[in-house]
């Protein structure tokens, strides 16, 4: 039974790279926390996941040339490159419902988004965790546990 | 990968407080000046925040899916406050009008300190952001050994 890699590590990947993205998108409106009139937002998790790894999961194996043996049987040469068809981070883009508006129309909360940022920095350090657990699964079944 | 714009985010953002930090030094130092004319008084400064979206800054970062979520800090430009300038009657200063007037700069010093601890307080925000996307880039480059 050949081991897929990308099977093996499971959601944990495409969770990874949605983490460095809303880390992305919280810097932003920390950035931002004292510019007139800038509406905080937030990365719909749930959905912007779903689509990482929805995408993910239908990678079509990248072949070299028209001899390559492709899983499925399909023709090689017509798979899309998976590199270039990335989800764009912008259409899971929310804007957060703002506890208290500041008078100049700034929506950033500062406590509210370092609590989400360390939420995010600790959820991301636990991502890696779950992943080096596996390649360390992966080294003990390669050397046999020596 | 998209850890790496978080320091071009909190370094936009480092940058933008730290011009305001210096219009708020700028500010308290001159907040003693006098000048002979209400015209010539110093004025208090203020820097004006503006957000910038990546697809702005470079035409071909619109392109890329992974960037759309950028927004970096700008200081669109310095303005200068409206406030009044108050006259005081110094007829021994030097600088003192045909009246015996000068006028004082418009600068609130405690609204100037409130502003400065703000400035702070977000600088160190950025710097704690830059200092945790870089601990976790680095965690990231040790997965699997």
């Amino acid at each position: 039974m050949p081991l897929d890699l990308n099977t093996y590590l499971g959601v944990e990947p495409d969770a990874l790279k949605v983490y460095s993205q809303r880390a992305e998108v919280l810097a932003a409106n920390l950035a931002n926390a004292d510019t007139p009139g800038y509406l905080a937002r937030d990365i719909d998790f749930r959905s912007a996941l779903a689509a990482a790894g929805s995408n993910g999961s239908t990678l079509t194996p990248v072949t070299t040339g028209a001899r390559d043996v492709t899983a499925g049987g399909s023709p090689s040469g017509s798979s899309s490159d998976p590199a270039s068809s990335g989800v764009s981070t912008e259409q899971f883009l929310r804007y957060r419902i703002p506890l208290a508006p500041a008078l100049d129309g700034n929506t950033v909360d500062s406590q509210m988004e370092e609590s989400q940022f360390a939420q995010n920095t600790v959820r991301f350090q636990a991502t890696l965790t779950f992943l080096n657990n596996r390649f360390s699964e992966l080294t003990t079944a390669i050397t046999g546990g020596e | 990968m998209a850890l790496f714009n978080v320091f071009n985010i909190a370094g936009s953002g480092m940058s933008a407080e730290s011009v305001r930090l210096n219009t708020v030094a700028s500010n308290l130092a001159n907040a003693d000046s006098v000048s002979g004319s209400a015209e010539t008084a110093y004025k208090a400064r203020y820097p004006v925040f503006q957000a910038i979206q990546a697809s702005l800054m470079s035409p071909g970062a619109a392109a890329e899916p992974d960037r759309a979520a950028d927004a970096a800090v700008n200081v669109s430009g310095i303005v200068q406050s409206t406030a009044p300038s108050t006259a005081r009657y110094e007829p021994g200063n030097p600088l003192a009008d045909a009246n015996g007037y000068v006028y004082s700069s418009n600068v609130n010093v405690v609204e100037q300190m409130a502003d400065m601890i703000s400035a702070s307080r977000s600088y160190q925000n950025n710097v704690e952001v830059l200092e945790t996307s870089k601990q976790l880039m680095l965690d990231t480059l040790k997965l699997g050994s």
